[in-house]
């Protein structure tokens, strides 16, 4: 990490030009904060406040009224149980599509990287072009497959579709990993009488924990946000938070209360942003990793 | 550690080439069984059906007559799709070169030894964490005539300033052009910053006693360094363009009237509301075939003709 050091010209003293970069830099800064300072703000108002008062004037009174309202009683359509109910939706969707994409995914690059198997190159190939196609080609048959199977709308039909689509990123991610561990490694397990799983779980696995950290970032983001396959898959008992979000924002039910919007768009947003805030420059690697996914 | 894996990612190394693999045995081709599965039946099956389907009279139940192009025609003339595709390229136009733009500029302004890199860094990328909802909300809210940015300036004295973009139909796609740059730039900016931190310093040296201006520097002896990264991250843009769909939904919900309708919102409308199976498989393909054309140039590049010189 201490090889990133600025490649730019040396700084001078403070000229003209220097305080014009920092001016331009501090801009984009307001410009990148200023919606997440609206959001917080506005949450911590009465509605009363909002409606007379200044977007960006600070809470007279700040309370936290909004946010036990946006967690426990907003209403969607006709259920008013708060966006609570999209959290522990959403949890229950993500844990086991983090840890099965990611099981599923690091067996792949382990067998793709280190054994002969016919026809894998093509496999993986595949799957990497199948990274790019828009989802919304895939969705119909899908939906008609999980009909079929009797599984659509349900928590195994949403967990089964992040995981077939985390597929790629996965696969890709832990390939160039084991990719860059010496086959001397390898062989020498062989040697000594290893087997495909003994090698994976007891040499591979061990050896992979940056690689981990990295993908369980990437998912915990990637599926935290996904919006379109909760729409589509989950059903209405298992709607993750993303989707409950935007029904109580767009709910035409009475007048729109903004402060709990808010509230309920920060709930939202908490759990990437706590991961994006605790993993720093982890979370660059993992982006950067999984960027071929865009 | 991580910015080489930064610069590895983006310079194109994401594919590292083959080695003799030497294991053998049933158990790696068993082990790899699901995903040949996954994408036997779902990336090349579901395609095909779709692509199928597009061809079919299908409305509420998918049927699998055969009517030709009879889908396609009716999508070019259909007024929504007509805007959708246009929202496409009007956003897709703005968004990446702002981007690229923004990015850029924040990318070289960081690289300048400035105090607070970490800092900054931190606050640029950070929108690139949140859900596309998140962040379609919150712009919704700010951008807002009633009570947002256009009653806080009015409110500063400026009694006649307008700014209803966002319910205006003929500027309400810009809305969604800002709301995406400011969830994108961050990244640009981080794949950028990798590749300038692998240019040489010498360089600078040599442009400097050659007297060339800082800016042109950048300009012409920078960027065209960095090309490899602009084109991976004008391709990881473009894809976003042509999947963009939760901003739209979550800020203008493709309104007002259909003026920020985009394809992936068509798709999903024809196939999960409106019960026209064929129309939103047809748009669904066109969505396909645009994708193809972004990524094939840039996969040959990357992939197949670099595979020739190494």
């Amino acid at each position: 990490m201490s090889a990133s050091v600025a490649s730019g010209p040396r700084p001078r003293r403070l000229t003209p030009g220097r305080i014009g970069l920092y001016a331009f830099l501090l801009t984009a800064a307001v410009f990148f904060l200023l919606p997440l300072w609206i959001m917080l703000i506005t949450s911590l108002k009465p509605m009363e406040e909002i409606r007379l008062g200044n977007i960006l004037a600070l809470p007279a009174a700040p309370t936290l009224e909004a946010w036990s309202k946006a967690w426990s009683s907003a209403c969607t359509g006709l259920d008013c149980n708060g966006i609570s109910v999209g959290f522990w939706n959403s949890v229950r969707i993500l844990v086991p599509s983090v840890v099965l994409s990611i099981a599923l995914g690091a067996v792949n690059g382990y067998a793709l990287s280190f054994w002969r198997v016919k026809g894998a190159n093509v496999l993986f190939g595949v799957l990497l072009i199948g990274a790019f196609i828009p989802y919304q080609v895939f969705l119909y048959p899908l939906v008609r497959i999980f009909s079929q199977m009797g599984i659509y709308n349900s928590l195994a039909c949403i967990v089964l579709v992040h995981v077939i689509f985390g597929l790629p990123t996965m696969t890709l991610l832990f390939r160039n990993y084991y990719a860059g561990i010496p086959i001397e490694l390898f062989k020498a397990a062989r040697i000594d009488g290893g087997g495909f799983w003994t090698i994976f779980l007891r040499v591979m696995l061990p050896m992979s924990v940056p690689m981990l950290v990295v993908a369980t970032i990437l998912q915990v983001t990637g599926i935290w946000n996904d919006f379109i396959f909760g729409l589509t898959f989950a059903g209405r008992e298992n709607l993750p938070m993303t989707v409950q979000l935007n029904n109580i924002v767009h709910s035409t039910q009475g007048e729109r209360a903004y402060n709990v919007d808010m509230a309920a768009t920060m709930l939202a947003a908490l759990v990437p942003l706590v991961v994006y805030f605790v993993s720093g420059r982890w979370f660059v690697r993992g982006i950067a990793a999984g960027a071929v996914k865009g | 550690m991580a910015t080489v894996t930064v610069r590895a990612a983006a310079t194109g190394a994401a594919a590292p080439a083959a080695r003799p693999r030497i294991g053998r045995g049933l158990p790696a081709a068993l082990a790899l069984v699901p995903t040949a599965l996954i994408v036997l039946v779902v990336y090349v099956g579901c395609m095909l059906w779709t692509v199928r389907l597009s061809f079919t009279s299908s409305t509420l139940l998918p049927k699998f007559d055969f009517v030709g192009l009879a889908q396609y025609e009716r999508l070019i003339v259909n007024d929504r799709f007509v805007v959708s595709a246009q929202n496409t390229v009007i956003f897709g136009v703005l968004f990446i070169a702002g981007c690229l733009v923004l990015g850029f500029l924040l990318a070289v302004f960081i690289d300048q030894r400035v105090r607070g890199e970490g800092a900054f860094r931190t606050v640029f990328l950070f929108p690139y964490s949140m859900s596309f909802v998140v962040t379609g909300v919150a712009w919704q809210w700010f951008l807002n005539p009633g009570l947002g940015l256009e009653k806080l300036v009015r409110d500063m004295g400026f009694s006649d300033f307008t700014f209803d973009w966002l319910v205006n139909q003929e500027m309400a796609i810009y809305t969604l052009v800002i709301a995406g740059i400011w969830h994108g730039a961050g990244l640009t900016m981080a794949i950028l910053l990798a590749g300038l931190r692998g240019v040489d310093e010498d360089l600078w040296k040599a442009a400097r006693v050659d007297g060339v201006p800082p800016w042109r520097y950048y300009l012409s002896i920078v960027l065209p360094l960095l090309r490899p990264m602009v084109v991976t991250a004008t391709v990881l843009l473009a894809i976003s363009v042509v999947k963009l769909y939760d901003l739209v939904v979550a800020m203008t919900g493709g309104g007002p009237g259909i003026a920020t309708e985009v394809p992936a919102k068509f798709v999903m409308d024809h196939l999960f509301e409106r019960n026209n199976i064929a129309l939103g498989t047809a748009a669904a393909t066109l969505m396909l075939v645009t994708v193809v054309i972004i990524i094939a140039p840039w996969i040959y590049a990357r992939y197949v003709r670099s595979k020739g010189r190494r």
